[in-house]
């Protein structure tokens, strides 16, 4: 048995290490290490709670957006303050801007361009993968961060600017959108989608979400292999075997994303595991700090009670992660998570057939791309500019509440308690924070541990690409993990 | 000129807006400024071994290091151990390898707010012991000392803000490549004077509201946010307005508060951010280079002239009473 310690783990938000045991060509166990911490859950202790608006977009400039609507939703939650239809609609603009800009970010600039590397030299698709996702130089590489930059102009207009606006309010959104603005958003929703069905799909995006099974995606990519880039990954991805790769818990989470003014979500939740969608007990959640350098004061606790206090020196311990639980059991959470939970038939049949693989993780992304975008246009056109944007209110002295949401990279949750007028204990666990979990007391590794094992491991790799294909497939943001 | 890029304390949010900047080719655009990227976190594709092997070649002189940019404050903590940060895949904490860089490189760039001064992640009870790289919140000193100076003789070049700007990044990576970045070209807090040498207030698109003190009073008005929303607008230095964010958009324009975020310290205001603090109804803190006494008669003089439209849309969330249109040649 040989030990394997890799990192800088790039093309991750933040910092990663993992550290391997590896035999006879495979990974035998691996432990994850979220390297750094910064203590917002102590930082927000003592202030004022609006102060939250301000702070916990500043976790993460990546999912800034998505932990601001967590927020906003815990502060609605507490002062009892419901969003008008216009609000509503923005907020799910705003953040659905972030995530379908971070599955663009994930797909082209974090993602493919680990099949540029040398070790891949061989293959017959290396020189046209070079050529599209070499970083620096790589055309679509290029056009990605092009149509990225135009994409975000959306959020100049919608919430000021991205990252860390303060737009999203428990009351809604602070921006009112007129009706010419409301025009020139739209023609820019138009122009990303033109980007989409040129260059990463070469089909509408009606044509892609319209994809029922695995064999109609099989022969979706067998009609036309060279046009666009989900269906050159899709080449690549039978070649490399990547539905055989990094398996998941075969527990999924989702907390519903997109809530819609009349009831619901525009993307149901729940808990989808052997074949099953089930309602979400979000009070069977705990947080197991037994790894993680922090007290575990009071064993596994849920985030309305939970304690985040350094312990540098403790035994045992190898991260800052905690370690989340539902119901005592290690879930997965993400893209794929939320198109199960939404009954994509797509996404039921590759993970009926497969469970979840580094290759069922980037479709689910990719289609989601494509499933939300007319969900985008569809809430802009239900805007009514003169209409509020934002229903003023009060937040009490006293009190509980959580805001729980969907960012990019899966569930996240807010939870906070204020005693006079301050924030008394503040709990964030965040999407990376379950799929990058530790071990917990009882010893179960979590989801991208568990999806390490039986990893391959080529002679003198010292950064197995295996691993960094399966590390990358959950589209970790380190920031968010620890905070 | 070779630009090394690492991140340390902070949300990679610097990075992040930098993506955005106002090209339809940003690596072109790097590349035609002659900035060699060397690595950087989110855009390389070295991994591992392949990375410190280049802080190597770095450390032992053979590789030139022209530019390092830091993004993410420095965490000194536990005990002044930098274990808060151990850089993944070589046991060393992260301030150990800032630290010796920056005394390898030409010039020393802070990104953002809280490689400048702390920022956020210095916020609360500071629990990380975080600082900036010359600073500690507005004190200089920070993890590289206040006498330091890179090899190029700049001490570090603070491009402040939360995030930054990623026009005040290519225009100060893209001066500095061109070798016309001295030290004239700072302003007292190591800022690049050509953002610094704005107010946030230049061009704010509520200026009508503030020149008669007609003021928003929630979350959605069209009002000036100075008076009871918060906004340091007029205090902070910054050309946010003038030069717009992701289009056309600026936190003012977006309806919420300027919290001041290229200052240090601003993180800990000493106030809720979202509400104007105040002694004796006049906000404490007054437009820069405004002595208090003209403020408040300057304020009491606008207001009692505010016109009514003015008044009646600076509560609105749109335009309610529209300006006259008058039909005749205007003068």
């Amino acid at each position: 048995m040989s030990r394997l310690i890799v990192g800088p783990f790039n093309r991750v938000e933040g910092d990663l290490e993992v550290t391997l045991d590896v035999a006879e060509g495979r990974v035998v166990s691996a432990h994850v290490n979220a390297p750094m911490y910064r203590g917002f859950e102590q930082i927000l202790r003592g202030r004022d709670p609006h102060d939250a608006l301000v702070y916990v977009p500043r976790i993460c400039g990546i999912c800034s957006v998505s932990q601001s609507v967590a927020a906003a939703r815990a502060l609605a939650a507490l002062g009892g303050i419901t969003m008008p239809p216009n609000g509503q609609h923005v907020t799910n603009l705003v953040l659905a801007t972030e995530n379908l800009a971070d599955h663009l970010t994930h797909f082209y600039l974090f993602f493919m361009p680990d099949f540029v590397r040398p070790v891949y030299a061989g293959r017959p698709w290396h020189a046209e993968a070079a050529r599209r996702f070499a970083p620096h130089t790589g055309e679509r590489v290029r056009a990605a961060i092009a149509a990225r930059q135009r994409w975000f102009t959306l959020l100049g207009t919608l919430a000021g600017k991205w990252p860390h606006t303060q737009s999203l309010d428990p009351g809604g959104s602070t921006r009112a959108i007129d009706a010419s603005e409301r025009s020139r958003l739209l023609a820019r929703v138009r122009e990303f989608r033109r980007f989409l069905e040129a260059v990463t799909f070469g089909a509408a995006l009606e044509e892609v979400a319209a994809l029922d099974s695995e064999a109609a995606l099989d022969a979706w990519v067998d009609a036309d292999p060279q046009r666009g880039d989900l269906r050159f990954f899709l080449q690549i991805a039978r070649d490399t075997a990547l539905a055989a790769l990094g398996p998941g818990p075969g527990r999924f989470l989702s907390y519903g994303a997109y809530p819609q003014p009349a009831g619901g979500h525009a993307l149901g939740g729940g808990v989808w595991q052997a074949g099953k969608l089930s309602p979400l007990d979000v009070e069977a959640i705990r947080e197991d700090a037994t790894h993680a350098w922090l007290s575990d004061e009071g064993g596994a606790r849920h985030p309305a009670s939970g304690l985040t206090e350094p312990v540098a020196d403790k035994p045992g311990a190898y991260t800052w992660n905690k370690a989340p639980r539902l119901a005592g059991e290690v879930v997965e959470t993400g893209a794929i998570a939320r198109q199960l939970a939404s009954g994509h038939p797509l996404v039921l049949d590759l993970v009926r057939r497969h469970g979840a693989s580094v290759h069922g993780r980037v479709v689910s992304r990719l289609l989601e791309l494509a499933r939300v975008l007319p969900m985008m246009e569809d809430w802009l056109r239900a805007l009514r500019p003169g209409e509020a944007f934002c229903t003023p209110g009060s937040l009490p002295d006293e009190g509980v509440a959580a805001g729980l949401g969907e960012a990019a990279r899966g569930s996240l949750g807010h939870w906070l308690s204020v005693r006079e007028r301050r924030i008394a204990n503040y709990q964030i666990v965040a999407p990376t924070t379950w799929n990058f979990s530790p071990r917990d007391a009882a010893g179960r590794p979590g989801a991208l541990e568990a999806a390490l094992e039986g990893a391959p491991v080529q002679p003198g790799e010292t950064t197995p690409v295996a691993v960094q294909h399966i590390v990358r497939s959950f589209d970790p943001c380190m920031v968010c993990t620890v905070h | 000129m070779n630009v090394l890029w690492l991140q340390s304390g902070g949300c990679g949010g610097c990075s992040m807006s930098l993506l955005c900047a106002d090209t339809t080719d940003f690596h072109g655009e790097l590349r035609d400024a002659g900035i060699e990227l060397l690595w950087h976190p989110s855009l390389s594709l070295e991994s591992g071994a392949e990375v410190t092997a280049l802080f190597d070649r770095i450390l032992d002189g053979e590789l030139p290091l022209d530019a390092l940019c830091i993004e993410g404050a420095l965490l000194r903590g536990p005990h002044g151990s930098g274990r808060f940060h151990i850089m993944a895949g070589t046991g060393q904490p992260m301030i150990h390898w800032v630290s010796r860089l920056a005394a390898c490189a030409r010039h020393v760039v802070a990104i953002g707010s809280c490689a400048a001064w702390g920022g956020v992640t210095a916020g609360g009870s500071n629990p990380t012991e975080a600082c900036g790289l010359q600073y500690d919140d507005e004190v200089r000193g920070g993890l590289l000392g206040a006498e330091f100076r890179a090899a190029g003789g700049l001490p570090v070049i603070n491009v402040a803000g939360c995030p930054t700007h990623p026009g005040w990044v290519i225009d100060t990576l893209t001066a500095l490549a061109a070798g016309s970045f001295n030290e004239a070209d700072l302003d007292t807090l190591g800022r690049p004077r050509f953002f610094a040498d704005q107010l946030v207030h230049h061009g704010c698109s509520r200026n009508e509201y503030y020149e008669f003190k007609a003021s928003a009073e929630k979350p959605s008005d069209l009002g000036c946010m100075m008076e009871h929303l918060g906004c340091k607008g007029t205090q902070a230095h910054a050309d946010c307005n003038t030069r717009p964010w992701n289009g056309e958009g600026s936190c003012t324009r977006g309806g919420y508060a300027c919290i001041s975020c290229t200052e240090p310290g601003f993180q800990e205001p000493g106030h809720p951010f979202h509400a104007t603090p105040k002694l004796a109804g006049i906000p404490i803190g007054l437009p820069t280079d405004m002595p208090k006494a003209w403020f408040v008669a300057l304020a009491s003089l606008s207001k009692s002239a505010t016109p009514k439209r003015v008044k009646v849309n600076a509560v609105s969330d749109h335009v309610v009473v529209p300006p006259v249109a008058k039909r005749t040649r205007l003068k």
